[in-house]
């Protein structure tokens, strides 16, 4: 027999509901945790949600901070903000920093003069300088944008609910969902905690993480599905619990092939796109833990309705009555 | 029963060689590229120099020559986001409305008395009247230059509201009116910023009307937003000359006075012109498209008082003449003048279509932006710092290819090295889908193709024919199994996927929705290559080797 690298041995017998409980009220505990932490600290909103300028700047010279400030300074361009870009994809002697310049006072979009009078006033630090990109988003645009990013994010939550609802049952549906909400929530979370800029391909990366998490969800749920036709009257804990074993070794497997294709581009792909990369790497981790601890639970406590021959006998005014 | 039959295995292989054909010029993106340049500067020129010729051979014609466009934040260039001030153009046409308003008034005077311009809010003309009693006149007089609205939406609506308030006589744009403008002076910006950018010969410009009054303008290859911005406020040049005559020859040399210009409509013909025009744009004070007499689609156009007796001179003098419109040295049309045409108004006839003459009433008006812009977004990202983006983005997905197929074989033997084939297969597919609907690719678009890499579906489908291998009774049945079972997983896990993906196509803008165009064309072709390109070279080995067990 060929040697086979096996991450997740042929058969496994883990009880995942063991710590139902604790891992349950460990993820809302974490939400909670998440949510507080965004309002408390708020996010670093990047250009496209709050207006402004950045301009970044490149240089063969060492990055001083200070004396790129002392030098905007004058300018009386209000809070201007610069940071030193380090990435190791950069070469040798290829120094990079970002300069974010606020919204200014009664401007849809920064003048060019002003640009121009910033790129002056660093030339005059470092001749060497250049500038490779310079963005400027007004605040009428960074409003729509906002309102466009949150509808997007709650479209495809809905969008998927009902998808999950027409071919599941609606108690998938709300684990699906709650599944999801806590992938967002703790992305969103981690980006205030670390203050990471939060601009529209965060976004696009949130998105992202729903539909890879909702794909591992449904891959379990599927097969919870399967064993609930095959086996009629085992305990549906049960059943979760052996669906998770059994789709295991497909979980591990995608989400390491996922993980590695992302790490690679975390540590190759540049610092543009690093942000986007980090919050769909650390999506793809919640994103697997969520489908089984958090989506199977809710499932779990909220039961399924098993023999669909029999009458519900469920609690009253839940079905209505057969007047003659 | 494990047998595809073989036109299915025609569909899938010869699918794939589709794909990795049209793949094929992303290959070589330079050579393809200039080949491409050369085929287009030489249509619209419609001869071929040397240097194009020689390019055009870098790539051969027989071959797929559609290549994936790098979005701006990889080639680098200009964005801007304008919106433009669409109430401008009421204000200016209740200025102009003014003194005709006034004549005809006064032409009323006795009834109605004394008429005079009130202060107003610039979208209306406000005239106080001496004889309030008399408004119901003053109104009919108004009402009489209204005219009826052109446009698809606004038929048998009159293009002013005329109304009473107290002494004051108001009138507006009605509601079809302003509609009617307002697209108007879009498509008109529209019109000139493409004019603008398409003289400077940068490929693939995006320009798109955004919403009602936005414009989104992508410049690849640019240096900088601003240099963009000052390229679209230069006015375009109109100007109206004698014909000399009319020929073929583009590089027959000019006698002096006169210049050779080519035509627009018309491949191939060029005219010959006076040098000195008789009128210009400046001179231009409206055009819109009308029709004639008849009933034929045309172009009605209007003069200020100057212009207008420069025009009417010439037209009365040179009846029967060729008279060249021609905008930024190429001519629009070049009329037969009819008659003498005094008032400084006249009309345009020719071969039109209600298209057409709409597009040349735009082209005549094209003369300066018809309404300010503001920008409300810019961007500008240096050509260095795409290209930065792209070696990056090359050399992580050429890591993560390496390390996953590692993986992948690692776990899964031979089907894992049939999982790398088709893989590959499908890295081609996408390119060659992105290129021939011509999308774009951005850097998250990029990040999309690298995690199709990541989220192979193979992975669902070797696991579960694992699974089978341990109950069901043979390798065949296995696979079958295999395939048969994870398909309504794959088919959930990935509709679901895409109805986010969907979701930010429709929502998203820019780099966002290149993301999504990626994400769509990798979930789509990644279910196809895992359910019919693995399983079609599974299936043939299988069939070679008819193995009394297998290890997945």
């Amino acid at each position: 027999m060929a040697y086979r690298l096996k991450l997740v041995p042929e058969k496994t017998n883990i009880d995942f509901f063991r710590w139902a409980w604790l891992t349950f009220w460990g993820s809302v505990a974490m939400v909670v945790a998440a949510i507080l932490l965004t309002v408390v600290m708020g996010l670093n909103f990047g250009i496209d949600f709050k207006g402004g300028t950045t301009i970044r700047t490149e240089s063969t010279k060492a990055v001083d901070v200070g004396a790129y400030r002392a030098a905007v300074a004058p300018l009386g361009l209000g809070d201007v903000s610069i940071t030193e870009v380090f990435d190791p994809t950069f070469r040798e002697d290829q120094h990079v920093a970002m300069l974010r310049i606020q919204a200014q006072e009664g401007a849809e979009a920064i003048t060019p003069e002003v640009i121009a009078k910033v790129e002056g006033a660093l030339q005059t630090v470092d001749p060497s300088i250049t500038f490779p990109s310079v963005e400027s988003v007004g605040p009428k645009v960074s409003g729509e944008l906002i309102k466009t990013a949150v509808l997007s994010v709650l479209a495809g939550t809905a969008a998927i609910c009902v998808y999950i609802w027409l071919r599941f049952e609606w108690q998938f549906a709300i684990g699906a969902v709650v599944a999801l909400v806590h992938d967002i929530a703790l992305t969103i979370g981690i980006f205030s905690l670390f203050q990471l800029k939060f601009d529209l391909t965060i976004i696009a990366a949130l998105l992202t993480i729903l539909g890879y998490s909702i794909n591992d969800t449904v891959v379990v749920f599927d097969r919870l599905r399967e064993n609930l036709i095959k086996y009629k009257t085992t305990p549906l804990r049960d059943l979760c619990n052996l669906s998770v074993n059994e789709t295991l070794s497909r979980t591990v497997m995608t989400s390491g092939t996922t993980l590695i294709a992302l790490i690679a581009l975390l540590i190759f792909g540049g610092d543009v796109i690093r942000g986007f990369v980090f919050a769909m790497t650390w999506g793809v981790i919640v994103g697997t833990y969520s489908s089984v601890y958090v989506a199977k639970n809710v499932v779990l406590m909220l039961g399924v309705k098993r023999d669909w021959s029999k009458k519900d006998d469920g609690a009253a005014g839940t079905q209505f009555a057969n007047v003659k | 029963m494990l047998q595809l039959p073989l036109w299915k295995r025609i569909i899938i292989w010869g699918l794939c060689a589709l794909g990795l054909l049209t793949a094929l010029p992303n290959a070589f993106y330079s050579r393809a590229e200039r080949h491409n340049d050369a085929v287009t500067a030489a249509e619209r020129a419609g001869f071929e120099t040397e240097a194009q010729a020689a390019d055009r051979a870098l790539w051969p014609s027989w071959l797929p020559s559609n290549l994936v466009n790098l979005g701006l934040d990889l080639r680098g260039g200009a964005h801007l986001l304008a919106e433009v001030q669409v109430a401008d153009v009421y204000k200016a046409r209740m200025d102009a409305l003014w003194p005709e308003m006034r004549r005809a008034l006064a032409d009323a005077r006795g009834d109605i008395g004394g008429i005079r311009r009130a202060p107003s809010d610039p979208a209306e003309l406000r005239i106080q009247i001496e004889k309030p009693e008399a408004m119901a006149k003053a109104v009919e007089v108004a009402n009489g230059l209204a005219s009826n609205v052109i446009s698809l939406t606004g038929v048998g609506q009159k293009d002013l509201d005329v109304t009473a308030e107290g002494n004051e006589l108001i009138v507006r744009l009605s509601e079809a009116e302003r509609a009617a403008t307002d697209d108007r002076t879009m498509q008109q910006s529209l019109e000139i910023i493409r004019r603008r950018v398409d003289e400077v010969g940068t490929r693939e410009p995006t320009i798109q009307r955004q919403g009602t009054e936005r414009i989104l303008i992508q410049v690849p290859g640019i240096g900088s937003a601003s240099e963009l911005k000052s390229l679209i406020g230069t006015t375009a040049q109109l100007t109206f000359q004698p014909v000399v005559g009319r020929g073929t020859d583009g590089n027959a040399i000019a006698k002096p006075g006169t210049q050779i210009l080519p035509s627009i409509d018309e491949k191939g013909v060029f005219y010959t012109l006076e040098d000195t025009p008789v009128v210009t744009g400046e001179e231009l004070t409206d055009a819109r498209p009308d029709f004639d007499q008849n009933g034929r689609p045309a172009v009605s156009f209007r003069f200020n008082p100057t212009g207008a007796r420069k025009f009417g001179d010439y037209t009365a003098a040179n009846v029967g003449q060729l008279f060249a419109i021609v905008l930024d040295n190429e001519v629009i049309s070049a009329p037969r003048i009819n008659q003498h045409i005094p008032g400084g108004s006249g009309i345009i006839t020719g071969n039109f279509t209600v298209e057409t003459s709409t597009n040349l009433a735009v082209l005549l008006r094209a003369g300066a932006l018809p309404a300010k812009m503001n920008f409300l977004e810019e961007r500008t990202i240096g050509p260095e710092l795409g290209q930065d983006s792209i070696d990056a983005g090359r050399i992580a997905a050429v890591v993560g290819f390496v390390a996953v197929v590692a993986f992948m074989i690692a776990s899964y033997g031979l089907f894992g090295v049939f999982a790398t084939v088709a893989l590959t297969l499908n890295m081609a597919m996408i390119f060659g889908i992105l290129s021939t609907i011509g999308a774009t690719l951005t850097l998250p678009g990029i990040a999309g193709i690298v995690l199709t890499i990541g989220m192979a579906v193979d992975v669902l489908i070797f696991e579960r024919i694992r699974e089978e291998l341990r109950t069901a009774k043979g390798p065949a049945r296995a696979i079958e199994l295999g395939y048969e079972k994870a398909m309504s997983a794959i088919v959930d896990a990935n509709i679901t996927t895409l109805l986010t993906a969907l979701i930010l196509f429709f929502l998203g803008s820019g780099p966002v929705k290149g993301f999504a165009v990626t994400l769509v064309v990798g979930l789509v072709t990644s279910v196809f290559t895992a359910i019919y390109v693995t399983r079609a070279m599974v299936v043939a080995w299988y069939d070679r080797k008819r193995p009394k067990t297998i290890t997945v």
